[in-house]
Protein backbone atom coordinates (compact mmCIF):
# COMPACT_ATOMS: atom_id res chain seq x y z
CA UNK A 1 0.00 0.00 0.00
CA UNK A 2 1.14 3.61 -1.01
CA UNK A 3 2.34 5.33 2.30
CA UNK A 4 2.06 8.73 2.87
CA UNK A 5 4.87 10.60 0.62
CA UNK A 6 4.60 14.19 -0.06
CA UNK A 7 6.90 13.84 -2.83
CA UNK A 8 3.76 11.48 -4.05
CA UNK A 9 0.68 13.19 -3.34
CA UNK A 10 -2.43 10.49 -3.92
CA UNK A 11 -4.46 11.49 -7.16
CA UNK A 12 -6.86 11.97 -4.80
CA UNK A 13 -5.25 14.31 -2.54
CA UNK A 14 -4.36 16.38 -5.77
CA UNK A 15 -8.30 16.40 -6.25
CA UNK A 16 -8.76 17.41 -2.92
CA UNK A 17 -6.57 20.53 -3.26
CA UNK A 18 -8.62 21.72 -6.45
CA UNK A 19 -11.34 21.66 -4.89
CA UNK A 20 -12.99 24.35 -3.14
CA UNK A 21 -15.73 23.87 -1.90
CA UNK A 22 -17.31 25.44 0.96
CA UNK A 23 -20.70 27.53 1.44
CA UNK A 24 -19.83 30.23 -0.92
CA UNK A 25 -16.33 30.93 -2.33
CA UNK A 26 -15.76 34.01 -4.34
CA UNK A 27 -13.18 33.96 -7.44
CA UNK A 28 -11.51 36.97 -8.94
CA UNK A 29 -9.46 36.25 -12.00
CA UNK A 30 -7.01 39.21 -12.37
CA UNK A 31 -4.37 38.15 -14.88
CA UNK A 32 -4.38 34.80 -14.73
CA UNK A 33 -4.02 34.59 -10.96
CA UNK A 34 -6.85 33.29 -8.34
CA UNK A 35 -7.92 34.39 -5.48
CA UNK A 36 -10.09 32.77 -3.45
CA UNK A 37 -12.27 35.03 -0.65
CA UNK A 38 -14.96 33.36 1.66
CA UNK A 39 -18.88 34.69 0.33
CA UNK A 40 -19.45 36.02 4.11
CA UNK A 41 -16.24 37.80 3.85
CA UNK A 42 -16.81 39.49 0.84
CA UNK A 43 -20.56 40.43 1.89
CA UNK A 44 -18.89 42.33 4.58
CA UNK A 45 -16.22 44.11 2.37
CA UNK A 46 -18.00 45.99 0.05
CA UNK A 47 -15.18 47.34 -1.87
CA UNK A 48 -14.26 43.44 -2.64
CA UNK A 49 -17.43 43.77 -4.38
CA UNK A 50 -17.03 46.14 -6.46
CA UNK A 51 -13.80 44.82 -7.68
CA UNK A 52 -16.42 42.07 -9.19
CA UNK A 53 -17.79 44.49 -12.38
CA UNK A 54 -20.89 44.36 -14.34
CA UNK A 55 -22.98 41.02 -13.39
CA UNK A 56 -22.77 39.34 -16.77
CA UNK A 57 -24.38 36.35 -16.62
CA UNK A 58 -25.52 33.29 -14.49
CA UNK A 59 -24.77 29.67 -14.83
CA UNK A 60 -27.22 27.36 -13.61
CA UNK A 61 -26.58 23.53 -14.44
CA UNK A 62 -27.94 19.88 -13.86
CA UNK A 63 -31.87 20.61 -12.64
CA UNK A 64 -32.49 16.78 -13.51
CA UNK A 65 -35.95 17.28 -13.83
CA UNK A 66 -38.12 14.15 -13.49
CA UNK A 67 -35.43 13.08 -10.80
CA UNK A 68 -37.42 11.65 -7.89
CA UNK A 69 -34.85 9.55 -5.76
CA UNK A 70 -33.86 9.73 -2.36
CA UNK A 71 -31.43 12.21 -2.88
CA UNK A 72 -34.05 15.11 -3.81
CA UNK A 73 -37.36 13.98 -4.32
CA UNK A 74 -38.55 17.64 -5.20
CA UNK A 75 -35.46 18.84 -7.63
CA UNK A 76 -38.86 21.21 -9.35
CA UNK A 77 -38.96 22.85 -5.57
CA UNK A 78 -35.35 23.37 -5.34
CA UNK A 79 -35.09 24.87 -9.02
CA UNK A 80 -37.56 27.06 -8.40
CA UNK A 81 -35.27 27.97 -5.39
CA UNK A 82 -32.32 28.31 -7.73
CA UNK A 83 -34.75 31.14 -9.70
CA UNK A 84 -35.17 32.49 -6.67
CA UNK A 85 -31.89 33.61 -5.87
CA UNK A 86 -31.42 34.58 -9.88
CA UNK A 87 -34.64 37.17 -9.87
CA UNK A 88 -33.29 38.33 -6.63
CA UNK A 89 -30.40 39.43 -7.27
CA UNK A 90 -30.11 43.37 -7.27
CA UNK A 91 -28.40 43.84 -10.29
CA UNK A 92 -30.33 41.39 -12.81
CA UNK A 93 -27.98 39.13 -15.03
CA UNK A 94 -29.05 40.48 -18.98
CA UNK A 95 -27.95 36.12 -19.23
CA UNK A 96 -28.52 32.53 -17.89
CA UNK A 97 -26.40 29.38 -19.22
CA UNK A 98 -27.70 26.14 -18.34
CA UNK A 99 -24.73 23.84 -18.75
CA UNK A 100 -26.88 20.52 -19.20
CA UNK A 101 -28.87 17.88 -17.92
CA UNK A 102 -31.81 20.57 -17.84
CA UNK A 103 -33.68 16.57 -17.64
CA UNK A 104 -32.92 13.18 -16.31
CA UNK A 105 -34.65 11.01 -18.43
CA UNK A 106 -35.10 13.47 -21.79
CA UNK A 107 -38.75 12.93 -21.82
CA UNK A 108 -40.97 15.77 -23.50
CA UNK A 109 -42.99 16.02 -19.83
CA UNK A 110 -39.39 16.49 -18.53
CA UNK A 111 -38.11 19.11 -21.05
CA UNK A 112 -41.50 20.80 -20.89
CA UNK A 113 -42.01 21.05 -16.82
CA UNK A 114 -38.07 22.55 -16.87
CA UNK A 115 -39.01 25.14 -19.33
CA UNK A 116 -42.25 26.32 -18.15
CA UNK A 117 -39.87 26.86 -14.09
CA UNK A 118 -37.15 28.33 -16.09
CA UNK A 119 -39.97 30.80 -17.70
CA UNK A 120 -40.24 32.34 -14.33
CA UNK A 121 -36.49 33.53 -14.87
CA UNK A 122 -36.12 37.68 -15.05
CA UNK A 123 -33.40 37.07 -17.66
CA UNK A 124 -34.24 37.86 -21.49
CA UNK A 125 -31.75 35.30 -22.73
CA UNK A 126 -31.45 31.69 -22.32
CA UNK A 127 -28.67 29.87 -23.53
CA UNK A 128 -28.09 25.52 -23.31
CA UNK A 129 -25.73 22.87 -24.07
CA UNK A 130 -27.32 19.51 -23.68
CA UNK A 131 -26.07 16.88 -20.90
CA UNK A 132 -26.34 13.20 -21.69
CA UNK A 133 -29.20 12.94 -20.04
CA UNK A 134 -30.85 15.84 -22.46
CA UNK A 135 -30.45 12.96 -25.34
CA UNK A 136 -31.09 9.96 -24.04
CA UNK A 137 -34.22 9.74 -26.06
CA UNK A 138 -33.94 7.29 -28.38
CA UNK A 139 -34.15 9.75 -31.66
CA UNK A 140 -31.99 12.07 -30.04
CA UNK A 141 -34.00 14.84 -30.70
CA UNK A 142 -36.42 16.28 -27.75
CA UNK A 143 -33.86 18.38 -26.76
CA UNK A 144 -32.75 19.64 -30.55
CA UNK A 145 -36.66 19.91 -30.89
CA UNK A 146 -36.24 22.82 -28.15
CA UNK A 147 -33.07 24.21 -27.85
CA UNK A 148 -31.51 23.04 -30.93
CA UNK A 149 -31.89 26.35 -32.90
CA UNK A 150 -29.43 28.98 -32.09
CA UNK A 151 -27.11 25.88 -33.55
CA UNK A 152 -29.14 24.72 -36.22
CA UNK A 153 -29.55 21.24 -34.20
CA UNK A 154 -25.85 20.63 -33.86
CA UNK A 155 -25.32 21.76 -30.57
CA UNK A 156 -22.27 24.21 -30.66
CA UNK A 157 -22.70 27.99 -31.41
CA UNK A 158 -21.11 30.78 -30.26
CA UNK A 159 -22.39 34.80 -29.99
CA UNK A 160 -21.55 38.06 -28.38
CA UNK A 161 -22.58 39.79 -25.24
CA UNK A 162 -21.47 43.20 -23.85
CA UNK A 163 -17.80 42.59 -25.80
CA UNK A 164 -17.70 38.97 -24.69
CA UNK A 165 -17.72 36.13 -27.00
CA UNK A 166 -19.52 32.88 -25.59
CA UNK A 167 -19.09 29.54 -27.15
CA UNK A 168 -21.22 27.03 -26.43
CA UNK A 169 -20.13 22.89 -27.00
CA UNK A 170 -21.20 19.90 -27.02
CA UNK A 171 -19.46 17.13 -25.60
CA UNK A 172 -22.16 14.43 -24.32
CA UNK A 173 -22.57 12.56 -28.32
CA UNK A 174 -20.41 9.78 -29.71
CA UNK A 175 -18.46 8.72 -26.18
CA UNK A 176 -15.33 7.22 -26.27
CA UNK A 177 -15.30 4.20 -24.76
CA UNK A 178 -13.24 4.88 -21.60
CA UNK A 179 -16.79 7.13 -20.61
CA UNK A 180 -15.10 10.61 -21.47
CA UNK A 181 -16.93 12.71 -23.42
CA UNK A 182 -15.81 13.62 -26.74
CA UNK A 183 -15.79 17.00 -29.28
CA UNK A 184 -15.38 15.35 -32.68
CA UNK A 185 -13.54 16.93 -35.53
CA UNK A 186 -16.36 18.76 -37.06
CA UNK A 187 -16.88 20.56 -34.14
CA UNK A 188 -13.03 21.41 -33.46
CA UNK A 189 -12.64 22.72 -36.84
CA UNK A 190 -15.54 24.75 -36.41
CA UNK A 191 -14.29 26.45 -33.10
CA UNK A 192 -10.87 26.56 -34.94
CA UNK A 193 -13.04 28.99 -37.81
CA UNK A 194 -14.55 30.52 -35.30
CA UNK A 195 -11.93 31.81 -33.03
CA UNK A 196 -9.51 33.01 -36.45
CA UNK A 197 -9.44 36.58 -36.82
CA UNK A 198 -10.78 37.11 -33.25
CA UNK A 199 -8.56 39.74 -31.39
CA UNK A 200 -6.55 38.26 -28.43
CA UNK A 201 -8.23 40.68 -25.83
CA UNK A 202 -11.40 39.27 -26.53
CA UNK A 203 -13.20 37.83 -23.04
CA UNK A 204 -13.92 34.51 -23.46
CA UNK A 205 -16.59 32.36 -22.49
CA UNK A 206 -16.96 28.78 -23.18
CA UNK A 207 -19.89 26.64 -21.88
CA UNK A 208 -20.04 22.65 -22.62
CA UNK A 209 -21.90 20.22 -20.54
CA UNK A 210 -19.07 17.46 -19.39
CA UNK A 211 -15.30 19.04 -18.20
CA UNK A 212 -13.19 20.39 -20.30
CA UNK A 213 -9.92 19.18 -18.47
CA UNK A 214 -10.02 15.52 -17.20
CA UNK A 215 -11.16 16.08 -13.76
CA UNK A 216 -11.43 12.06 -13.14
CA UNK A 217 -10.91 9.64 -15.87
CA UNK A 218 -12.30 6.41 -14.17
CA UNK A 219 -15.42 8.25 -13.85
CA UNK A 220 -15.48 9.55 -17.33
CA UNK A 221 -15.06 13.56 -15.78
CA UNK A 222 -13.14 14.75 -18.84
CA UNK A 223 -13.25 15.25 -22.16
CA UNK A 224 -11.08 13.50 -24.73
CA UNK A 225 -10.18 15.63 -27.28
CA UNK A 226 -10.42 19.05 -24.80
CA UNK A 227 -6.79 19.94 -25.25
CA UNK A 228 -6.80 20.42 -29.24
CA UNK A 229 -10.04 22.91 -28.33
CA UNK A 230 -7.80 24.59 -25.58
CA UNK A 231 -4.96 25.03 -27.80
CA UNK A 232 -7.16 27.11 -30.49
CA UNK A 233 -7.78 29.37 -26.80
CA UNK A 234 -4.54 29.74 -25.40
CA UNK A 235 -3.43 33.08 -27.60
CA UNK A 236 -6.49 34.64 -25.83
CA UNK A 237 -5.84 37.01 -22.56
CA UNK A 238 -9.04 35.92 -20.61
CA UNK A 239 -10.93 32.37 -21.08
CA UNK A 240 -13.62 31.22 -19.34
CA UNK A 241 -14.60 27.47 -19.31
CA UNK A 242 -17.49 26.80 -17.52
CA UNK A 243 -19.06 23.26 -17.35
CA UNK A 244 -20.99 21.13 -14.98
CA UNK A 245 -22.10 17.35 -15.34
CA UNK A 246 -20.23 16.96 -11.74
CA UNK A 247 -22.21 18.47 -9.26
CA UNK A 248 -20.05 20.39 -6.81
CA UNK A 249 -17.40 22.98 -7.84
CA UNK A 250 -13.65 21.92 -8.91
CA UNK A 251 -11.86 24.97 -10.25
CA UNK A 252 -8.25 25.20 -12.23
CA UNK A 253 -6.20 27.73 -13.25
CA UNK A 254 -3.82 27.07 -16.82
CA UNK A 255 -2.48 30.19 -17.73
CA UNK A 256 -5.12 32.44 -18.92
CA UNK A 257 -7.40 29.84 -19.07
CA UNK A 258 -10.20 29.18 -15.98
CA UNK A 259 -12.03 26.21 -15.65
CA UNK A 260 -14.82 25.78 -13.49
CA UNK A 261 -17.39 23.28 -12.95
CA UNK A 262 -20.93 24.23 -11.13
CA UNK A 263 -22.90 23.12 -8.54
CA UNK A 264 -26.54 21.51 -9.24
CA UNK A 265 -29.46 22.89 -8.70
CA UNK A 266 -31.34 19.12 -8.13
CA UNK A 267 -28.38 16.89 -5.78
CA UNK A 268 -24.66 16.58 -5.30
CA UNK A 269 -22.38 13.90 -6.39
CA UNK A 270 -19.52 12.34 -4.35
CA UNK A 271 -15.93 13.53 -4.87
CA UNK A 272 -14.01 12.51 -7.19
CA UNK A 273 -13.11 8.57 -6.46
CA UNK A 274 -15.20 8.72 -3.24
CA UNK A 275 -17.18 5.72 -3.44
CA UNK A 276 -18.09 3.14 -5.68
CA UNK A 277 -19.20 5.69 -8.09
CA UNK A 278 -20.88 8.69 -9.13
CA UNK A 279 -24.10 8.98 -8.75
CA UNK A 280 -26.90 11.17 -6.98
CA UNK A 281 -25.63 11.68 -2.92
CA UNK A 282 -27.59 11.42 -0.34
CA UNK A 283 -26.90 13.88 2.17
CA UNK A 284 -29.15 15.01 5.61
CA UNK A 285 -31.92 17.02 4.55
CA UNK A 286 -30.29 20.41 6.10
CA UNK A 287 -27.59 19.73 4.42
CA UNK A 288 -29.18 19.44 1.00
CA UNK A 289 -29.16 23.72 0.26
CA UNK A 290 -26.01 24.18 1.05
CA UNK A 291 -24.75 21.83 -1.86
CA UNK A 292 -27.07 23.12 -4.35
CA UNK A 293 -26.76 26.32 -6.38
CA UNK A 294 -25.82 28.73 -8.77
CA UNK A 295 -22.75 30.47 -10.35
CA UNK A 296 -22.66 34.03 -11.51
CA UNK A 297 -20.24 35.62 -13.70
CA UNK A 298 -19.35 39.45 -13.70
CA UNK A 299 -16.89 41.45 -16.06
CA UNK A 300 -14.25 43.93 -15.23
CA UNK A 301 -12.93 46.13 -18.19
CA UNK A 302 -9.29 47.00 -18.74
CA UNK A 303 -7.63 44.79 -18.72
CA UNK A 304 -11.22 42.40 -19.39
CA UNK A 305 -11.17 39.55 -16.46
CA UNK A 306 -13.77 37.81 -15.41
CA UNK A 307 -15.24 37.10 -11.77
CA UNK A 308 -16.69 33.76 -10.97
CA UNK A 309 -19.38 33.81 -7.92
CA UNK A 310 -20.69 30.38 -6.26
CA UNK A 311 -24.03 31.13 -4.42
CA UNK A 312 -25.59 27.79 -2.85
CA UNK A 313 -29.57 28.05 -1.79
CA UNK A 314 -28.73 28.04 2.14
CA UNK B 1 -39.62 -6.14 -33.89
CA UNK B 2 -38.87 -3.43 -30.93
CA UNK B 3 -40.71 -4.09 -27.69
CA UNK B 4 -40.33 -1.74 -25.29
CA UNK B 5 -42.33 -1.43 -21.86
CA UNK B 6 -42.34 0.22 -18.23
CA UNK B 7 -42.45 -1.86 -15.33
CA UNK B 8 -42.85 -5.05 -16.72
CA UNK B 9 -43.81 -7.94 -14.18
CA UNK B 10 -42.88 -11.19 -14.47
CA UNK B 11 -45.10 -13.95 -15.20
CA UNK B 12 -44.48 -17.56 -16.46
CA UNK B 13 -43.85 -17.62 -19.92
CA UNK B 14 -47.08 -19.35 -20.66
CA UNK B 15 -48.93 -16.75 -19.02
CA UNK B 16 -46.59 -13.76 -20.26
CA UNK B 17 -47.58 -15.31 -24.17
CA UNK B 18 -51.07 -15.60 -23.24
CA UNK B 19 -51.09 -11.55 -22.03
CA UNK B 20 -49.23 -10.83 -24.90
CA UNK B 21 -52.17 -12.85 -27.66
CA UNK B 22 -54.41 -11.12 -25.41
CA UNK B 23 -53.12 -7.62 -26.03
CA UNK B 24 -52.69 -8.42 -29.89
CA UNK B 25 -56.63 -9.16 -29.98
CA UNK B 26 -57.03 -5.95 -27.85
CA UNK B 27 -55.47 -3.71 -30.20
CA UNK B 28 -54.60 -5.69 -32.49
CA UNK B 29 -51.57 -3.48 -33.98
CA UNK B 30 -48.68 -5.83 -32.63
CA UNK B 31 -47.42 -8.43 -35.70
CA UNK B 32 -45.86 -11.51 -33.96
CA UNK B 33 -44.09 -13.94 -36.02
CA UNK B 34 -45.76 -17.11 -36.94
CA UNK B 35 -43.51 -18.91 -34.39
CA UNK B 36 -45.49 -19.52 -31.27
CA UNK B 37 -42.72 -19.52 -28.87
CA UNK B 38 -39.91 -16.81 -29.77
CA UNK B 39 -36.70 -17.80 -27.52
CA UNK B 40 -36.33 -14.73 -24.96
CA UNK B 41 -33.37 -13.68 -23.36
CA UNK B 42 -32.96 -11.15 -20.07
CA UNK B 43 -29.87 -8.46 -19.51
CA UNK B 44 -30.11 -7.55 -16.41
CA UNK B 45 -28.52 -3.96 -14.92
CA UNK B 46 -27.14 -3.47 -11.98
CA UNK B 47 -24.87 -1.63 -10.43
CA UNK B 48 -23.20 0.19 -13.95
CA UNK B 49 -23.20 -3.35 -15.03
CA UNK B 50 -25.06 -5.81 -17.90
CA UNK B 51 -25.08 -8.54 -16.81
CA UNK B 52 -24.12 -10.94 -18.66
CA UNK B 53 -21.79 -8.87 -20.17
CA UNK B 54 -21.80 -11.11 -23.27
CA UNK B 55 -25.15 -13.17 -24.30
CA UNK B 56 -25.61 -16.02 -26.77
CA UNK B 57 -28.68 -16.44 -28.74
CA UNK B 58 -30.04 -18.44 -31.45
CA UNK B 59 -31.25 -15.86 -33.92
CA UNK B 60 -35.19 -15.03 -33.88
CA UNK B 61 -34.52 -14.30 -30.04
CA UNK B 62 -35.36 -11.02 -28.56
CA UNK B 63 -33.13 -10.24 -26.02
CA UNK B 64 -35.12 -7.65 -23.13
CA UNK B 65 -32.95 -5.65 -21.05
CA UNK B 66 -34.26 -4.19 -17.55
CA UNK B 67 -32.52 -1.89 -15.43
CA UNK B 68 -32.71 -2.25 -11.70
CA UNK B 69 -30.00 0.18 -10.83
CA UNK B 70 -31.68 3.81 -9.07
CA UNK B 71 -29.69 5.55 -12.18
CA UNK B 72 -30.94 5.65 -15.59
CA UNK B 73 -29.49 3.80 -18.53
CA UNK B 74 -29.56 3.34 -22.64
CA UNK B 75 -29.05 0.71 -24.28
CA UNK B 76 -27.34 2.00 -27.52
CA UNK B 77 -25.53 -0.38 -30.35
CA UNK B 78 -22.15 0.74 -31.58
CA UNK B 79 -23.59 -0.02 -35.37
CA UNK B 80 -26.62 1.34 -34.56
CA UNK B 81 -28.56 -1.32 -34.95
CA UNK B 82 -30.92 -0.89 -32.19
CA UNK B 83 -31.21 1.70 -29.25
CA UNK B 84 -33.72 2.27 -26.32
CA UNK B 85 -34.74 5.66 -24.51
CA UNK B 86 -33.16 5.78 -20.77
CA UNK B 87 -34.60 3.59 -18.46
CA UNK B 88 -35.44 4.45 -15.15
CA UNK B 89 -35.13 1.94 -12.52
CA UNK B 90 -37.54 -1.38 -13.17
CA UNK B 91 -37.51 -0.05 -17.05
CA UNK B 92 -37.66 -2.58 -19.33
CA UNK B 93 -36.52 -2.45 -23.70
CA UNK B 94 -36.76 -5.48 -25.65
CA UNK B 95 -35.12 -5.95 -29.62
CA UNK B 96 -35.35 -9.37 -31.48
CA UNK B 97 -31.92 -10.40 -33.32
CA UNK B 98 -33.23 -11.94 -36.53
CA UNK B 99 -29.71 -11.60 -38.01
CA UNK B 100 -26.42 -13.38 -36.67
CA UNK B 101 -23.84 -11.29 -36.02
CA UNK B 102 -22.00 -10.20 -33.16
CA UNK B 103 -23.28 -6.75 -31.34
CA UNK B 104 -21.69 -4.50 -28.76
CA UNK B 105 -23.83 -2.06 -27.54
CA UNK B 106 -22.87 0.36 -24.51
CA UNK B 107 -24.90 2.96 -22.14
CA UNK B 108 -24.96 6.07 -23.66
CA UNK B 109 -25.15 7.87 -20.51
CA UNK B 110 -22.36 5.69 -18.98
CA UNK B 111 -20.18 4.99 -22.01
CA UNK B 112 -18.04 2.68 -19.94
CA UNK B 113 -20.76 0.43 -19.51
CA UNK B 114 -19.82 -2.14 -22.56
CA UNK B 115 -21.37 -5.72 -23.62
CA UNK B 116 -21.87 -7.93 -26.34
CA UNK B 117 -24.76 -9.62 -27.95
CA UNK B 118 -23.39 -13.07 -30.17
CA UNK B 119 -26.47 -14.18 -32.23
CA UNK B 120 -25.79 -17.50 -33.74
Amino acid sequence: MSKNDPMAPSRRRALQCLAFGGAGTLFTLAGGVLTPFDLALAAADRSTAAVGGVPLFVQISDTHIGFNKEANPDVAGTLKQTIELVNAMPASPALIVHTGDITHLSKPEEFDSAAQLMSQLRVSELHTTPGEHDVADATVSEYFDRYGKASERRGYYSFDHQGVHFIGLINVLNFKANGLGTLGSAQLEWLQADLKGRSASTPIVVFAHMPLWTIYEPWGWGTSDAAQAMSYLQRFGSVTVLNGHIHQIVQKVEGNITFHTARSSAYPQPAAGEGAGPGPLKVPDAQLPKMLGLSSVSVRRHPSALTITDSTLA
Amino acid sequence: MLISETNPVRRPRRVRLAAIAASVLVCGSLALPAAAQPPESVVEIKDFMFNPMSLQVPAGTTVRWKNLDGEPHTIRSVDDTFRSGALDQNDSFGFKFDRPGTYRYSCSIHPQMVATIVVK
